[in-house]
């Protein structure tokens, strides 16, 4: 720099060379468009083979749903050919609309109670300091990096140990304690990363433009924050859905429906599992795609 | 050049400190906010695992075969760890391989759903959430039936030879391979997460500047993806190593029993078993505590999750 | 229940001139806003320049209300606004980059101020505002799919609908390409124009401060180093901070050894000068002689006259059309600059290495307080 000072009122055109050539003719070489091509479609084949091998039990779950078995249905009755009967009668299994409705029940009370508390938790810890903080922080990661096995098994040594004496006994209601208690964590931290993206000008800008403590948070930042706390929502219903470990030492009699499929494994999984078992993918599928268009159609 | 050529306001800037955090201090606000969620992991996290602490120090009533009483028996741990010390590498071992092979199946998968999948991205997005939603012991019951000896892959390879032992339920193939599968999804999505964050121009500019493609990955893809691959590695290894459904409907009875499958069978099939499975649980959990602790400070990351 | 109001409660009606009364503000470890007094009269298009960090932002945010002065008031007409909050403030802000609401169309971004204050014709009104800022046709979309332009006029827009006492502008052109950024500085002073509300800009752009403005402030270390019409500060800077800030300066430290008549003599690197007494700010001792760069001749033979000359060595010339540029260095070592326009028949023929003579009418010359290092803040500032 030299010792002038570099403003002025009066810029320098800019030279006519910078802005009027065009642009670089060269491409890249031939070898390295080769290349490029192979490492596109080279990541491209490999993700689509990885898609594929996470289908295949899934597409095993929908094929062996149509399996006309004897005894169990483990190894494809050739002879009897492919059957709609276990369809018709998703029902027909004792015990596994139960074990359906029973997982259900679970998911639709631990995903709203998580999900309230976590977006609450999710708030103070992104737009308060407080003194413990720090430990609030930790005490929401901590439970995610504890294996299931050891929530579990803490749980059920409190449940039969210490809770036992307020009445509480194992079944429904420790299953929902439970799944909420894993449930809060991932989402805290799904809500937690919106909240971070979050410009702080945008509710600088509401209150700017006269809506109170209300209406700012009301208006603009739980609207932004809401695809946060959906997806959350989501993610909880999901991991309570398909808990099985936890569950397992928590539920005493009550049965979820994975722990009916565990628990039928060695007499044999009735087919009607693999109609629910798939239908519940096909459901979910649906309404992720349909949400999407929803989502898509709004921002339009 | 010229010092006139130069024209200030091209850039743009704050002035002063950035603009309000929106952080608010302190007030009551804070802990009513956190308060609930705050209490619920109190009472069912924390003291749940302080009487499970508690739990491994016990000791039975003799004669009374699932009954205890209050004690400071250490000697549970020491039962733990000696009777027990094969299942603990097991786990350790087979959450290991199954979180490096999770990795080289996920790292393509998240790169090519980032950078490839243009309009795609949401499709892709959905395939690898949508298998939980078929339930994990179906799946992992279907996994039975594919490698079972007179399943496809058994049959091909026992077919070409390339089968030494015949077969591959009953073997530690087959816990790993489960492992792999059902942990696959949480190594994907930490993975895309950060890489969807990255500047693809950043990548690109490194495919520019290092002509070799693992070069490019080495020094520019991998450490911009590096707090994804801390979170998926930890999201994969951590449940995997206290899973025992793999190993109970993949592997065998003996061989490829893992650290779960004891705590598991010492509280609902041994009598009297609490002290020492709550001991298991206990050191599972220090020893992975640990491991995690060393590998977040090898890799430093504060942002985890 | 504060939770769940949604409307606007203690909006306060003020109308008058804005003031700042001894505004301090102290973040942690440092002073933003030091002791700033500031008066801008109603209707008037205001502009506070300065590098980044110097506290012309703070100061905005403070009448925004989006920040509280440590110490002093800060008033519209006689309405103490001290301590009100933002959303109490007859007061709106166009924010740098925007911060347009992603979630809401064009229209409820606009209608968003209206609304609040219960104004029933929240919709109408908006569409007023559209009109102004020529957006109507965008009325329907979502921000994201506008352009940086696009998006400035309707973050305008939605600031002007509520005919605030007082518009904010923080670096609102920032963003934009050069050329746009003209565009939309011809336009902003035409809104003022027609709205007449006070407009207060904050920029570090000189050039867009002095095209808009009708006066500036120019803002360094928390305070206002000097204030006025664009003519008079680039006419006649106050300090050397100012006279390397806006516009360039030709800058030599030396020392006032008398006077004569209404000028004052100084000493400067072996060579005598004059600088008329009103146009130093200082009147005996060192001094800091200045002289703007296009008021400087640049001759190879010795002008005929009083003194104003210095012998110099040339060391680059560039030609840009209308004018060429010379960088020359002064017998004290410093690099001067000096801007002359093409008027000539004959081909310029000075060469970088040639010995010449640069002569300026003593009229232009200004004196500064000597501070080397205030000059060379705003040196490396712009």
């Amino acid at each position: 720099m030299t010792g002038l000072s570099t403003a002025t009122a009066r810029p320098a055109p800019t030279p006519a060379t910078g802005a009027s050539r065009p642009p670089a003719g060269r491409g890249p070489s031939v070898p390295r468009r080769v290349r490029t091509w192979l490492t596109t479609h080279v990541a491209m084949i490999t993700a689509l083979t990885v898609l594929l091998y996470l289908f295949v039990p899934v597409a095993y779950t929908f094929a062996f749903s149509f399996n006309d078995y004897r005894k169990s249905n483990i190894v494809w009755n050739g002879a009897a050919g492919p059957t709609l009967k276990h369809w018709r009668d998703p029902c027909g299994a004792p015990g596994v609309c139960d074990a359906l409705v029973v997982s259900l029940q679970v998911g639709a009370i631990a995903t709203v109670v998580a999900t309230v508390l976590g977006t609450m938790l999710a708030f103070a810890l992104v737009r308060h300091r407080f003194p413990g903080r720090g430990v609030s922080n930790v005490l929401v990661f901590i439970p995610m990096a504890t294996p299931e096995i050891v929530l579990g098994a803490s749980l059920l040594t409190i449940f039969v140990q210490g809770f036992s004496r307020f009445g509480l006994r194992l079944g429904f209601w420790t299953i929902v304690i439970a799944h909420i208690m894993f449930c809060i964590s991932f989402v805290v931290v799904t809500v937690k990363a919106r909240l971070q993206s979050l410009d702080p000008r945008l509710e600088e800008a509401a209150q700017d433009l006269y809506a109170g403590p209300g209406g700012t948070f009301w208006r603009v930042t739980f609207p932004l924050v809401l695809p946060g706390i959906v997806s959350a929502a989501l993610l909880a219903f999901s991991l309570s859905f398909d808990d099985f470990i936890i569950t397992n030492f928590v539920s005493g009699d009550e049965t979820t429906f994975p722990k009916f499929v565990y628990v039928s494994y060695l007499r044999g999984i009735p087919a009607q599992a693999n109609v629910i078992g798939f239908s519940m993918f096909v459901i979910a599928v649906l309404l992720v795609v349909a949400g999407q268009l929803v989502g898509n159609a709004r921002k339009r | 050049m010229t010092a006139l050529a130069h024209t200030a306001g091209a850039g743009t800037h704050a002035g002063g400190p950035a603009p309000g955090q929106g952080r608010r201090r302190g007030g009551i606000a804070a802990y009513l906010l956190l308060l609930p969620g705050a209490l619920w992991l109190v009472l069912f996290f924390l003291l749940p695992l302080i009487q499970l602490f508690a739990v491994s120090l016990q000791s039975g009533f003799p004669g009374y075969p699932g009954y205890y009483y209050r004690d400071v028996n250490a000697g549970n741990y020491l039962t733990a760890i000696t009777q027990f010390a094969g299942h603990f590498g097991r786990s350790l071992l087979y959450a290991g391989l199954a979180t490096f092979f999770a990795f080289v199946l996920a790292y393509p998968l998240a790169y090519a759903m980032a950078f490839k999948a243009g309009r795609w991205r949401n499709v892709m997005m959905i395939a690898v959430i949508a298998p939980f939603f078929t339930s994990f012991i179906l799946r992992t019951i279907a996994w039975r039936q594919i490698l079972a000896d007179e399943g496809p892959v058994a049959r091909v390879l026992n077919t070409l030879h390339l089968l030494p032992g015949g077969r591959i339920t009953e073997t530690w193939v087959a816990v790993v391979a489960g492992l792999t599968y059902n942990f696959l999804p949480f190594m994907v999505l930490p993975i895309y997460a950060s890489l969807e964050r990255a500047d693809p121009k950043v990548i690109e500019a490194g495919g520019d500047l290092y002509a070799n493609g693992f070069t490019t990955f080495r020094t520019v893809t991998l450490p911009v993806s590096l707090p994804g691959v801390i979170a998926g590695t930890l999201l994969t290894f951590i449940p995997a190593a206290g899973d025992y459904v793999n190993a109970e409907l993949l592997g065998s009875d003996r061989s490829t029993k893992m650290v779960g499958n004891v705590i598991e069978s010492q509280f609902f099939r041994v009598l009297g078993g609490f002290p020492v499975a709550a001991a298991l649980s206990f050191t599972l959990m220090a020893l992975i505590l640990a491991m995690v602790f060393v590998y977040v400070r090898r890799f430093g990351t504060e942002e985890l999750l | 229940m504060a939770l769940f109001s949604t409307g606007s409660s203690g909006f306060r009606r003020a109308q008058g001139d804005l003031h700042l009364e001894a505004v301090t503000k102290e973040f942690a470890a440092f002073t933003a806003v030091d002791d700033l007094s500031l008066t801008v009269p109603r209707g008037s298009f205001f502009a506070l320049l300065g590098p980044s960090g110097c506290g012309k932002t703070t100061t905005l945010r403070m009448v925004a209300g989006l920040e509280q002065p440590t110490r002093g008031r800060v008033l519209i007409g006689d309405t103490d606004l001290t301590g009100s909050r933002p959303y109490e403030r007859p007061v709106n802000t166009v924010f740098q980059s925007y911060a347009l609401f992603p979630h809401l169309t064009i229209r409820d971004n606009v209608a968003f101020g209206p609304k609040r204050r219960g104004d029933a014709d929240a919709a109408r009104s908006a569409e007023d505002a559209l009109e102004l800022v020529q957006m109507s046709a965008m009325a329907g979309r979502k921000p994201a799919q506008l352009s940086g332009g696009q998006q400035q006029r309707v973050a305008l827009a939605r600031a002007l609908v509520n005919r605030p006492e007082v518009l904010l502008l923080d670096e609102p052109l920032g963003a934009l390409d050069l050329k746009l950024r003209r565009q939309m500085q011809v336009e902003l002073k035409r809104i003022q124009t027609e709205v007449g509300l006070t407009f207060i800009h904050v920029t570090h752009d000189q050039e867009e401060a002095m095209t808009m403005a009708d006066t500036v402030a120019v803002m360094n270390a928390g305070r206002i180093e000097q204030m006025g019409h664009p003519e008079e500060l680039y006419d006649l800077p106050r300090t050397s901070f100012v006279a390397n800030f806006v516009g360039q300066s030709n800058l030599g430290t030396g020392r006032i050894t008398g006077a004569d008549g209404h000028d004052l003599v100084v000493e400067v690197a072996g060579t005598t000068v004059r600088i008329p007494r009103d146009r130093s700010a200082v009147t005996s001792g060192p001094i800091m002689f200045g002289v703007r760069p296009e008021k400087v001749r640049i001759s190879t033979e010795q002008p005929a006259g009083a003194g104003n000359d210095v012998k110099a060595t040339v060391m680059d010339v560039s030609f840009t059309g209308v004018a060429t540029q010379f960088l020359v260095t002064v017998p004290s070592g410093a690099v001067w600059g000096v801007y002359e326009q093409n008027l000539d028949v004959e081909r310029n023929t000075i060469r970088p290495g040639d010995a010449v003579w640069l002569g300026w009418d003593s009229g232009h010359a200004f004196g500064v307080e000597a501070d080397e290092a205030s000059a060379e803040e705003a040196r490396v500032a712009s």
